[in-house]
Protein backbone atom coordinates (compact mmCIF):
# COMPACT_ATOMS: atom_id res chain seq x y z
CA UNK A 1 0.00 0.00 0.00
CA UNK A 2 1.43 3.32 -1.02
CA UNK A 3 1.31 5.95 1.65
CA UNK A 4 0.71 9.50 0.54
CA UNK A 5 3.39 11.28 2.58
CA UNK A 6 2.26 14.70 1.43
CA UNK A 7 -0.99 14.11 3.21
CA UNK A 8 0.87 14.50 6.50
CA UNK A 9 2.61 17.71 5.49
CA UNK A 10 -0.60 19.54 6.30
CA UNK A 11 -0.89 20.61 9.95
CA UNK A 12 -4.51 19.42 10.05
CA UNK A 13 -3.69 15.79 9.34
CA UNK A 14 -0.33 15.81 11.10
CA UNK A 15 -2.00 16.94 14.32
CA UNK A 16 -3.81 13.61 14.60
CA UNK A 17 -0.82 11.55 13.47
CA UNK A 18 1.46 13.25 16.00
CA UNK A 19 -1.06 12.54 18.75
CA UNK A 20 -1.05 8.85 17.85
CA UNK A 21 2.75 8.69 17.61
CA UNK A 22 3.57 10.37 20.93
CA UNK A 23 2.92 7.32 23.18
CA UNK A 24 4.98 5.10 20.84
CA UNK A 25 8.00 7.28 21.50
CA UNK A 26 7.29 8.36 25.08
CA UNK A 27 6.90 4.83 26.49
CA UNK A 28 10.14 3.42 24.99
CA UNK A 29 11.92 6.57 26.16
CA UNK A 30 10.85 5.96 29.76
CA UNK A 31 11.61 2.23 29.66
CA UNK A 32 14.99 2.67 27.98
CA UNK A 33 15.97 5.40 30.43
CA UNK A 34 15.31 3.01 33.31
CA UNK A 35 17.20 0.15 31.62
CA UNK A 36 20.07 2.40 30.61
CA UNK A 37 20.43 3.98 34.03
CA UNK A 38 20.18 0.55 35.69
CA UNK A 39 23.02 -0.81 33.55
CA UNK A 40 24.91 2.41 34.07
CA UNK A 41 24.63 2.48 37.83
CA UNK A 42 24.55 -1.19 38.84
CA UNK A 43 26.06 -3.30 36.04
CA UNK A 44 28.84 -1.14 34.64
CA UNK A 45 32.05 -1.43 36.67
CA UNK A 46 33.78 1.44 38.43
CA UNK A 47 36.22 3.23 36.18
CA UNK A 48 39.88 2.57 36.99
CA UNK A 49 40.94 6.20 36.68
CA UNK A 50 37.84 8.28 37.27
CA UNK A 51 36.07 6.24 39.96
CA UNK A 52 32.32 6.65 40.31
CA UNK A 53 32.19 10.14 38.84
CA UNK A 54 32.50 8.85 35.29
CA UNK A 55 28.89 7.58 35.44
CA UNK A 56 27.69 11.04 34.46
CA UNK A 57 28.62 10.22 30.85
CA UNK A 58 25.43 8.18 30.57
CA UNK A 59 23.56 11.49 30.56
CA UNK A 60 26.29 13.81 29.40
CA UNK A 61 27.29 12.10 26.16
CA UNK A 62 23.75 11.53 24.79
CA UNK A 63 22.81 15.11 25.68
CA UNK A 64 25.84 16.50 23.85
CA UNK A 65 25.25 14.36 20.78
CA UNK A 66 21.58 15.32 20.65
CA UNK A 67 22.22 19.03 21.18
CA UNK A 68 24.36 19.05 18.03
CA UNK A 69 22.17 16.76 15.93
CA UNK A 70 18.99 18.60 16.87
CA UNK A 71 20.50 21.88 15.68
CA UNK A 72 21.18 20.36 12.28
CA UNK A 73 17.71 18.82 12.12
CA UNK A 74 16.18 22.12 13.19
CA UNK A 75 18.13 23.99 10.50
CA UNK A 76 17.07 21.34 7.98
CA UNK A 77 13.39 21.75 8.83
CA UNK A 78 13.78 25.53 8.81
CA UNK A 79 15.38 25.37 5.36
CA UNK A 80 12.56 23.14 4.09
CA UNK A 81 10.05 25.64 5.42
CA UNK A 82 11.87 28.53 3.78
CA UNK A 83 12.30 26.82 0.41
CA UNK A 84 8.97 25.01 -0.03
CA UNK A 85 6.95 27.39 2.11
CA UNK A 86 5.50 24.48 4.09
CA UNK A 87 4.01 25.60 7.35
CA UNK A 88 4.56 22.33 9.16
CA UNK A 89 8.35 22.29 8.57
CA UNK A 90 8.69 25.69 10.21
CA UNK A 91 6.52 24.55 13.10
CA UNK A 92 8.75 21.50 13.57
CA UNK A 93 11.84 23.76 13.61
CA UNK A 94 10.23 25.93 16.28
CA UNK A 95 9.25 22.86 18.27
CA UNK A 96 12.78 21.42 18.16
CA UNK A 97 14.57 24.55 19.37
CA UNK A 98 13.70 24.40 23.11
CA UNK A 99 14.58 20.69 23.29
CA UNK A 100 17.90 21.31 21.60
CA UNK A 101 18.64 24.18 23.95
CA UNK A 102 17.69 21.99 26.91
CA UNK A 103 20.10 19.26 25.82
CA UNK A 104 22.88 21.80 25.26
CA UNK A 105 22.26 23.12 28.75
CA UNK A 106 22.21 19.63 30.30
CA UNK A 107 25.42 18.84 28.48
CA UNK A 108 27.12 21.93 29.92
CA UNK A 109 25.67 21.38 33.38
CA UNK A 110 26.68 17.72 33.68
CA UNK A 111 30.03 18.57 32.13
CA UNK A 112 30.62 21.12 34.89
CA UNK A 113 29.61 18.60 37.55
CA UNK A 114 32.06 16.10 36.09
CA UNK A 115 34.79 18.70 35.62
CA UNK A 116 34.92 19.70 39.28
CA UNK A 117 36.18 16.32 40.63
CA UNK A 118 38.17 15.47 37.48
CA UNK A 119 39.86 18.71 36.50
CA UNK A 120 39.36 20.54 39.78
CA UNK A 121 37.40 23.29 38.05
CA UNK A 122 33.74 23.79 37.15
CA UNK A 123 34.67 25.35 33.87
CA UNK A 124 37.68 25.02 31.62
CA UNK A 125 38.06 26.98 28.38
CA UNK A 126 38.35 23.82 26.41
CA UNK A 127 37.39 23.72 22.74
CA UNK A 128 34.49 21.34 23.30
CA UNK A 129 33.04 23.32 26.20
CA UNK A 130 33.33 26.63 24.43
CA UNK A 131 31.70 25.45 21.23
CA UNK A 132 28.87 23.83 23.18
CA UNK A 133 28.31 27.15 24.96
CA UNK A 134 28.19 28.96 21.63
CA UNK A 135 25.72 26.36 20.36
CA UNK A 136 23.49 27.17 23.34
CA UNK A 137 23.65 30.86 22.38
CA UNK A 138 22.71 30.02 18.81
CA UNK A 139 19.63 28.20 20.10
CA UNK A 140 18.79 31.21 22.28
CA UNK A 141 19.17 33.50 19.28
CA UNK A 142 16.79 31.36 17.23
CA UNK A 143 14.20 31.25 20.02
CA UNK A 144 14.53 34.96 20.83
CA UNK A 145 14.23 36.07 17.21
CA UNK A 146 11.20 33.87 16.70
CA UNK A 147 9.58 35.15 19.88
CA UNK A 148 10.11 38.83 19.11
CA UNK A 149 8.36 38.81 15.73
CA UNK A 150 4.60 38.94 16.09
CA UNK A 151 3.64 37.66 12.66
CA UNK A 152 4.30 33.88 12.83
CA UNK A 153 5.02 33.51 9.11
CA UNK A 154 7.61 36.26 9.14
CA UNK A 155 9.04 34.85 12.37
CA UNK A 156 9.37 31.42 10.74
CA UNK A 157 11.22 32.76 7.74
CA UNK A 158 13.51 35.11 9.65
CA UNK A 159 14.41 32.44 12.20
CA UNK A 160 14.95 29.92 9.38
CA UNK A 161 17.47 32.22 7.73
CA UNK A 162 19.26 32.63 11.05
CA UNK A 163 19.34 28.86 11.63
CA UNK A 164 20.84 28.27 8.18
CA UNK A 165 23.50 30.97 8.67
CA UNK A 166 24.20 29.43 12.08
CA UNK A 167 24.59 25.91 10.70
CA UNK A 168 27.06 27.17 8.08
CA UNK A 169 28.93 28.95 10.83
CA UNK A 170 29.00 26.08 13.34
CA UNK A 171 31.90 24.19 11.71
CA UNK A 172 33.85 27.45 11.33
CA UNK A 173 33.27 28.30 14.98
CA UNK A 174 34.16 24.77 16.07
CA UNK A 175 37.49 24.73 14.24
CA UNK A 176 38.40 28.28 15.21
CA UNK A 177 37.78 27.43 18.86
CA UNK A 178 39.79 24.24 18.54
CA UNK A 179 42.79 26.01 17.00
CA UNK A 180 42.50 28.88 19.44
CA UNK A 181 42.67 26.45 22.32
CA UNK A 182 45.68 24.55 21.02
CA UNK A 183 47.63 27.81 20.94
CA UNK A 184 47.48 27.89 24.71
CA UNK A 185 47.48 24.30 25.93
CA UNK A 186 46.99 20.76 24.80
CA UNK A 187 43.57 19.14 24.70
CA UNK A 188 42.43 18.27 28.20
CA UNK A 189 39.81 15.73 27.26
CA UNK A 190 40.35 12.85 24.89
CA UNK A 191 37.92 10.20 23.78
CA UNK A 192 39.18 6.66 24.42
CA UNK A 193 36.02 4.96 23.29
CA UNK A 194 37.73 1.76 22.20
CA UNK A 195 38.96 0.88 25.69
CA UNK A 196 35.50 1.18 27.20
CA UNK A 197 33.93 -1.67 29.10
CA UNK A 198 31.09 -3.45 27.26
CA UNK A 199 28.52 -2.62 29.96
CA UNK A 200 29.48 1.04 29.79
CA UNK A 201 29.01 1.02 26.03
CA UNK A 202 25.64 -0.67 26.38
CA UNK A 203 24.45 1.79 29.01
CA UNK A 204 25.52 4.75 26.92
CA UNK A 205 23.91 3.37 23.79
CA UNK A 206 20.63 2.64 25.59
CA UNK A 207 20.44 6.11 27.15
CA UNK A 208 21.30 7.63 23.79
CA UNK A 209 18.34 5.86 22.17
CA UNK A 210 16.18 6.88 25.14
CA UNK A 211 17.18 10.52 24.65
CA UNK A 212 16.31 10.30 20.95
CA UNK A 213 12.90 8.84 21.79
CA UNK A 214 12.33 11.53 24.38
CA UNK A 215 13.31 14.25 21.91
CA UNK A 216 10.93 12.91 19.26
CA UNK A 217 8.06 12.51 21.74
CA UNK A 218 8.43 15.95 23.27
CA UNK A 219 8.85 17.60 19.86
CA UNK A 220 5.66 15.97 18.60
CA UNK A 221 3.83 17.09 21.71
CA UNK A 222 5.12 20.61 21.31
CA UNK A 223 4.32 20.75 17.62
CA UNK A 224 0.75 19.74 18.46
CA UNK A 225 0.49 22.74 20.76
CA UNK A 226 2.01 25.00 18.14
CA UNK A 227 -0.45 23.75 15.52
CA UNK A 228 -3.37 24.40 17.87
CA UNK A 229 -2.07 27.84 18.74
CA UNK A 230 -1.52 28.89 15.13
CA UNK A 231 -4.74 27.40 13.77
CA UNK A 232 -6.96 28.40 16.65
CA UNK A 233 -9.24 30.41 14.38
CA UNK A 234 -9.85 27.62 11.86
CA UNK A 235 -12.84 25.39 11.39
CA UNK A 236 -11.18 22.08 12.26
CA UNK A 237 -9.84 23.26 15.59
CA UNK A 238 -13.26 24.46 16.69
CA UNK A 239 -14.63 21.06 15.64
CA UNK A 240 -11.99 19.42 17.86
CA UNK A 241 -13.25 21.54 20.72
CA UNK A 242 -16.82 20.49 20.13
CA UNK A 243 -15.82 16.83 20.00
CA UNK A 244 -14.16 17.35 23.37
CA UNK A 245 -10.68 16.28 22.23
CA UNK B 1 18.98 57.53 -20.08
CA UNK B 2 22.20 55.68 -19.56
CA UNK B 3 22.28 52.26 -17.94
CA UNK B 4 23.72 51.98 -14.44
CA UNK B 5 26.59 49.53 -14.27
CA UNK B 6 27.00 47.46 -11.13
CA UNK B 7 30.08 49.39 -10.14
CA UNK B 8 28.40 52.77 -10.62
CA UNK B 9 25.54 51.58 -8.47
CA UNK B 10 27.92 50.52 -5.72
CA UNK B 11 29.69 53.89 -5.75
CA UNK B 12 26.35 55.69 -5.75
CA UNK B 13 25.06 53.85 -2.69
CA UNK B 14 28.33 54.26 -0.80
CA UNK B 15 28.47 57.98 -1.59
CA UNK B 16 24.88 58.48 -0.51
CA UNK B 17 25.37 56.69 2.82
CA UNK B 18 28.63 58.52 3.51
CA UNK B 19 26.96 61.83 2.77
CA UNK B 20 24.15 60.98 5.17
CA UNK B 21 26.68 59.95 7.81
CA UNK B 22 28.61 63.21 7.36
CA UNK B 23 25.42 65.18 7.96
CA UNK B 24 25.23 63.48 11.35
CA UNK B 25 28.82 63.47 12.47
CA UNK B 26 27.86 63.01 16.11
CA UNK B 27 26.76 59.43 15.41
CA UNK B 28 30.15 58.50 14.00
CA UNK B 29 31.98 60.18 16.84
CA UNK B 30 29.82 58.45 19.45
CA UNK B 31 30.99 55.05 18.24
CA UNK B 32 34.61 56.11 18.35
CA UNK B 33 34.25 57.59 21.83
CA UNK B 34 32.52 54.41 23.00
CA UNK B 35 35.42 52.35 21.64
CA UNK B 36 38.00 54.51 23.43
CA UNK B 37 35.99 54.51 26.64
CA UNK B 38 35.53 50.73 26.78
CA UNK B 39 39.23 50.13 26.12
CA UNK B 40 40.20 52.69 28.77
CA UNK B 41 37.96 51.06 31.35
CA UNK B 42 39.96 47.83 31.37
CA UNK B 43 43.16 49.19 32.97
CA UNK B 44 40.97 50.84 35.61
CA UNK B 45 39.19 47.57 36.24
CA UNK B 46 42.12 45.16 36.37
CA UNK B 47 44.90 47.43 37.62
CA UNK B 48 47.79 49.16 35.87
CA UNK B 49 50.41 46.35 35.76
CA UNK B 50 52.04 46.75 32.36
CA UNK B 51 52.85 43.05 31.90
CA UNK B 52 49.25 42.01 32.29
CA UNK B 53 47.93 44.89 30.18
CA UNK B 54 50.31 44.02 27.36
CA UNK B 55 49.00 40.45 27.38
CA UNK B 56 45.37 41.55 27.50
CA UNK B 57 45.61 44.30 24.90
CA UNK B 58 44.76 42.38 21.70
CA UNK B 59 41.72 40.73 23.27
CA UNK B 60 40.47 43.94 24.85
CA UNK B 61 40.85 45.94 21.64
CA UNK B 62 39.11 43.27 19.58
CA UNK B 63 36.21 42.86 22.00
CA UNK B 64 35.79 46.64 22.18
CA UNK B 65 35.79 46.85 18.39
CA UNK B 66 33.17 44.09 18.29
CA UNK B 67 30.92 45.92 20.78
CA UNK B 68 31.40 49.27 19.06
CA UNK B 69 30.38 47.83 15.71
CA UNK B 70 27.29 46.24 17.31
CA UNK B 71 26.30 49.67 18.57
CA UNK B 72 26.05 51.21 15.13
CA UNK B 73 24.41 48.23 13.38
CA UNK B 74 20.90 49.15 14.46
CA UNK B 75 21.09 52.26 12.30
CA UNK B 76 22.28 50.41 9.20
CA UNK B 77 18.81 49.95 7.69
CA UNK B 78 16.44 51.57 10.18
CA UNK B 79 16.58 55.16 8.85
CA UNK B 80 15.96 53.98 5.30
CA UNK B 81 13.25 51.66 6.56
CA UNK B 82 11.42 54.42 8.41
CA UNK B 83 11.38 56.97 5.59
CA UNK B 84 10.52 54.42 2.91
CA UNK B 85 13.82 54.60 1.00
CA UNK B 86 14.44 50.92 1.60
CA UNK B 87 11.17 50.02 -0.06
CA UNK B 88 12.17 52.04 -3.12
CA UNK B 89 15.54 50.31 -3.17
CA UNK B 90 13.85 46.94 -3.17
CA UNK B 91 11.63 47.99 -6.07
CA UNK B 92 14.63 49.16 -8.07
CA UNK B 93 15.53 47.01 -11.08
CA UNK B 94 19.12 46.78 -9.87
CA UNK B 95 20.29 43.89 -7.72
CA UNK B 96 19.36 44.30 -4.07
CA UNK B 97 22.47 42.33 -3.06
CA UNK B 98 24.64 44.98 -4.69
CA UNK B 99 22.79 47.78 -2.93
CA UNK B 100 23.24 45.95 0.35
CA UNK B 101 26.94 45.46 -0.33
CA UNK B 102 27.24 49.20 -0.89
CA UNK B 103 25.55 49.89 2.43
CA UNK B 104 27.85 47.40 4.16
CA UNK B 105 30.95 49.08 2.74
CA UNK B 106 29.67 52.52 3.73
CA UNK B 107 28.93 51.21 7.23
CA UNK B 108 32.45 49.88 7.50
CA UNK B 109 33.99 53.17 6.34
CA UNK B 110 31.96 55.05 8.93
CA UNK B 111 32.18 52.71 11.91
CA UNK B 112 34.99 50.21 11.19
CA UNK B 113 37.75 52.29 9.62
CA UNK B 114 37.93 54.88 12.46
CA UNK B 115 38.43 52.01 14.91
CA UNK B 116 41.27 50.61 12.81
CA UNK B 117 42.96 54.02 12.75
CA UNK B 118 42.37 54.60 16.46
CA UNK B 119 43.56 51.16 17.62
CA UNK B 120 47.34 51.86 17.48
CA UNK B 121 46.97 54.88 19.76
CA UNK B 122 45.05 52.82 22.28
CA UNK B 123 47.53 49.97 21.84
CA UNK B 124 50.31 52.31 22.93
CA UNK B 125 48.44 52.88 26.18
CA UNK B 126 48.72 49.14 26.72
CA UNK B 127 52.45 49.21 25.98
CA UNK B 128 52.23 47.06 22.85
CA UNK B 129 55.30 46.74 20.63
CA UNK B 130 55.36 48.40 17.19
CA UNK B 131 55.31 45.04 15.45
CA UNK B 132 52.29 43.87 17.46
CA UNK B 133 50.53 47.16 16.68
CA UNK B 134 51.05 46.68 12.96
CA UNK B 135 49.64 43.15 13.12
CA UNK B 136 46.71 44.36 15.22
CA UNK B 137 45.94 47.09 12.69
CA UNK B 138 46.20 44.73 9.76
CA UNK B 139 43.98 42.20 11.53
CA UNK B 140 41.39 44.85 12.30
CA UNK B 141 41.57 46.08 8.72
CA UNK B 142 40.67 42.59 7.50
CA UNK B 143 38.32 41.75 10.36
CA UNK B 144 36.11 44.80 10.86
CA UNK B 145 34.50 44.47 7.39
CA UNK B 146 33.44 40.95 8.42
CA UNK B 147 31.79 42.38 11.52
CA UNK B 148 29.89 44.88 9.37
CA UNK B 149 28.79 42.18 6.93
CA UNK B 150 27.70 39.59 9.50
CA UNK B 151 26.07 42.37 11.48
CA UNK B 152 24.09 43.45 8.42
CA UNK B 153 22.36 40.05 8.39
CA UNK B 154 21.29 40.55 12.00
CA UNK B 155 20.28 44.16 11.34
CA UNK B 156 18.11 43.06 8.41
CA UNK B 157 16.48 40.27 10.42
CA UNK B 158 15.66 42.50 13.40
CA UNK B 159 14.44 45.42 11.28
CA UNK B 160 11.57 47.23 12.99
CA UNK B 161 11.35 44.86 15.97
CA UNK B 162 10.98 45.97 19.55
CA UNK B 163 14.13 45.51 21.61
CA UNK B 164 16.02 45.12 18.36
CA UNK B 165 19.37 46.27 19.76
CA UNK B 166 19.83 43.58 22.38
CA UNK B 167 18.39 40.91 20.10
CA UNK B 168 20.82 41.99 17.37
CA UNK B 169 23.78 41.42 19.69
CA UNK B 170 22.44 38.01 20.71
CA UNK B 171 22.18 36.97 17.07
CA UNK B 172 25.41 38.42 15.73
CA UNK B 173 27.99 38.08 18.52
CA UNK B 174 28.17 34.24 18.46
CA UNK B 175 28.73 34.38 14.70
CA UNK B 176 31.62 36.83 15.14
CA UNK B 177 33.64 34.59 17.46
CA UNK B 178 36.00 33.20 14.77
CA UNK B 179 37.04 36.72 13.76
CA UNK B 180 37.76 37.58 17.38
CA UNK B 181 39.80 34.42 17.90
CA UNK B 182 41.92 34.75 14.78
CA UNK B 183 42.35 38.50 15.18
CA UNK B 184 43.65 38.42 18.72
CA UNK B 185 45.45 35.15 17.94
CA UNK B 186 47.54 36.90 15.29
CA UNK B 187 48.70 39.55 17.77
CA UNK B 188 49.49 36.92 20.39
CA UNK B 189 51.43 34.95 17.79
CA UNK B 190 53.64 37.89 16.90
CA UNK B 191 54.17 38.67 20.57
CA UNK B 192 55.49 35.15 21.16
CA UNK B 193 57.60 35.15 18.01
CA UNK B 194 55.42 32.90 15.87
CA UNK B 195 54.27 33.45 12.31
CA UNK B 196 51.13 35.53 11.89
CA UNK B 197 50.43 34.32 8.37
CA UNK B 198 48.05 31.51 9.32
CA UNK B 199 45.78 33.66 11.49
CA UNK B 200 45.68 36.55 9.05
CA UNK B 201 45.08 34.20 6.13
CA UNK B 202 42.11 32.69 7.94
CA UNK B 203 40.62 36.14 8.56
CA UNK B 204 41.17 36.99 4.90
CA UNK B 205 39.46 33.72 3.92
CA UNK B 206 36.49 34.58 6.14
CA UNK B 207 36.40 38.04 4.57
CA UNK B 208 36.20 36.58 1.07
CA UNK B 209 33.56 34.07 2.16
CA UNK B 210 31.47 36.84 3.74
CA UNK B 211 31.94 39.09 0.71
CA UNK B 212 30.38 36.43 -1.49
CA UNK B 213 27.52 35.23 0.69
CA UNK B 214 26.44 37.89 3.19
CA UNK B 215 25.09 40.48 0.70
CA UNK B 216 22.79 37.85 -0.77
CA UNK B 217 21.70 36.52 2.64
CA UNK B 218 21.09 40.08 3.88
CA UNK B 219 19.02 40.83 0.79
CA UNK B 220 16.91 37.75 1.53
CA UNK B 221 16.55 38.81 5.16
CA UNK B 222 15.41 42.28 4.04
CA UNK B 223 12.81 40.71 1.75
CA UNK B 224 11.50 38.66 4.68
CA UNK B 225 11.40 41.70 6.96
CA UNK B 226 9.70 43.96 4.43
CA UNK B 227 6.87 41.62 3.43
Amino acid sequence: MAINWFKYSAPTTFYGLAGKLVPWFAAPAAILFIIGLYIGFFVAPVDAVQGEAYRIIFIHVPASILSMFLYLIMAGYAALGLIFNTRLSSMMATALAPTGALFAFISLWTGALWGKPMWGAWWVWDARLTSELILLFLYFGFIALHASIDDPRRADRAAALLAIVGSVNVPIIYFSVKWWNTLHQGSTIKFTGTSMHVAMQQAMFVTLVACWMYAVAITLLRVRSIILERERNTQWVSELKEAGL
Amino acid sequence: MNQLTVFNLLVLVIRRDLLLAMRRRADVLTILVFFILVVSLFPLGVGPEMDMLRKMAPGVLWVAALLASMLSLGRLFSADYLDGTLEQMMLAPQSLSMLVLGKMIAHWIVSGLPLVLMAPVLGLQFDMSVQALLVLMFGLLLGTPILSMLGAIGAALTLGLRGGGVLLSLLVLPLCIPVLIFGSGAVEAVASGLSVVSNLSLIAALLVLCLVFTPWVTAQALRISME
